[in-house]
């Protein structure tokens, strides 16, 4: 059979939605030329549950836990962002006790997701080593959560009014090892990946974000940053243990696949500073509020937190009810994602890999 | 910028405009025919130059449709809410603002995939989560399918 050859035509191609480098069930409908990307068209809502039609027949307490099934990489900076919005609609404030300890867990959190999105970086780049170096640190945090919460991935811990329970008694004395461990361990990646010659090729100059363009489609969180975008909202609304701590936000101004890399290295080193200020001043306290009922009274509220993607937006419509009339989450993902086509057009296949690893997206987020 | 001369700004432009409910952030309730102009505006103006949507979302009420706007400046950080309420459930359809945000783009065919309320003008208005083929739309309140859980 004679196979005719059409070098000069386009095709369309699907990656996706069961694809390696997708991290998750999303397809990209590519419209390549040879090997070189055209336009990219996301289609989304292969894992769409629908938790926010869920959450209108919860009650706020109950809706938590499906806070985590959203970013599960980030399950207690979600839990905190509904905790938030419910305790400043019932105009609450919990004790520093608990304030302190939801940001040393987000910033462990923090820290875990940066880790394993490291390591399945350099695996989409092809460099397997970095699996295993990211997952060997990632399971000390995972036992630290796993020891205090019960749980290793999906705690929500962190609840309407304080904390399911107080943390276990090692708790400081195990973070303040991690961060002895993990202050020794992260150079390591640098050597690894950062200084790599090949990783350098494949990633500087690599799908260049203009800060205008992130604003404009909302590109927010260390992908945001590389871009020198200002969207760290620990600086710019500060909750929970945040205003009493220093917080540098780490920004970059090339905008390419390196400096969204650049940034949630640097990121890691930033949050395990915030640790370091945070894990020896733990004051005693309660550690729930002693509230009769958990209602939002009827009003609209607004929650901005820093999630390990970026920006996360809890909006809750009450009539005063125990369940909210209109729960929406403003998630970061999404918005991360759909710039994708402007990033990757005009690159090959392999640089639409690296891209897309480097927004760090993950597609329950996505779809809520 | 502060609350009251957001209100004063705003009045001048829209005469008819309402305070909204919000107590965390201004909120300013307008006709839906004045939220492209005032969007605009508001992303225009040196004083505010709100040019970062970071929500766009609706809610469905008694009134009918609110099609709510989160903006905020990434030079001055404040926030300004703007709530469309759209009294006609049946057919509702209010003006885009994607060619003023991207992002919000994509906000606007969420909320036409989950309320079913059309954005005039949009590039590309299609479901975005559900199958081209979904009957209702889910996140209204009247919303019954073979499947929901009865409470």
């Amino acid at each position: 059979m004679d196979i005719e050859l059409k070098e000069k035509e386009e095709y369309i191609i699907n990656m996706g939605p069961q694809h390696p480098s997708t991290h998750g069930v999303l397809r990209f409908e590519l419209c390549l030329l040879g090997e070189q990307v055209k336009y990219v068209i996301p289609h989304c809502g292969y894992i769409h549950r629908g938790i926010e039609k869920m959450c209108e027949h919860l009650t706020y307490p109950q809706l938590v836990h499906l806070t985590d099934r959203m970013d599960y990489l980030s399950a207690h900076i979600n839990n905190e962002a509904v905790a938030l919005c419910v305790e400043k609609s019932m105009n609450v404030e919990v004790s520093d006790r608990v304030k302190y300890i939801r940001t040393i867990l987000s910033e462990l959190t923090r820290i875990a997701s940066h880790q394993l999105w490291w390591s399945a970086f350099g695996m989409d780049l092809g460099a397997l080593t970095t699996f295993f170096y990211g997952l060997r640190d990632r399971e000390k945090i995972l036992d630290i959560f796993e020891e205090s919460t019960g749980s290793r991935l999906t705690q929500s811990f962190i609840t309407p009014g304080g904390l399911m329970g107080d943390v276990h008694p090692n708790f400081q004395k195990r973070v303040a090892e991690f961060i002895k461990y993990f202050r020794k361990k992260l150079p390591e990646y640098d050597q690894l990946l950062t200084g790599n010659v090949i990783f350098r090729e494949r990633t500087k100059g690599i799908g260049i974000m203009s800060k205008e363009d992130a604003i404009d489609y909302g590109v927010t969180g260390p992908s945001g940053r590389g871009s020198g975008f200002h969207c760290d909202i620990r600086k710019i609304e500060p909750y929970s243990a945040y205003p009493f701590v220093e917080v540098n936000e780490v920004t970059l101004t090339e905008g390419d696949t390196y400096a969204r890399y650049l940034v949630r290295i640097k990121e890691m080193w930033e949050s395990l500073n915030i640790l370091e200020q945070l894990v020896d001043n733990v004051p005693a306290g309660p550690i729930m509020l002693e509230l009769k009922a958990i209602k939002a009274p009827k009003g609209e509220y607004y929650q901005r937190v820093e999630t390990a993607r970026g920006e996360l937006g809890v909006y809750i419509v009450s009539d005063g009810g125990p369940s909210p009339a209109r729960m929406k989450f403003r998630s970061p993902n999404f918005s991360n994602l759909f710039i994708i086509n402007k990033l990757a057009a005009g690159h090959k296949i392999a640089d639409l890999v690296a891209i897309s690893g480097s927004l760090d997206l993950v597609i329950p987020d996505i779809d809520r | 910028m502060q609350t009251e001369q957001l209100t004063t700004l705003i009045t001048s432009w829209v005469p008819s405009q309402q305070p909204g409910v919000s107590k965390q952030y201004p909120e300013f309730i307008l006709p839906a025919d004045q939220v492209h102009f005032v969007a605009q505006s508001l992303k225009a103006h040196p004083e505010t130059k709100m040019d970062y949507l970071f929500c766009l979302t609706a809610n469905d009420r008694k009134d009918g449709f609110h099609v709510v706007y989160h903006l905020t400046s990434t030079v001055y950080h404040h926030v300004v809410v703007l709530k469309v309420i759209l009294p006609d459930k049946e057919n509702p359809s209010v003006p885009t603002v994607s060619d003023i945000w991207r992002s919000a783009e994509y906000f606007e065919r969420e909320v036409y995939d989950l309320f079913g309320i059309r954005f005039e003008n949009h590039p590309d208005l299609r479901r975005l989560f559900l199958e081209d083929d979904w009957v209702g739309f889910p996140l209204r309140k009247d919303y019954k399918d073979s499947f929901t859980l009865e409470r």
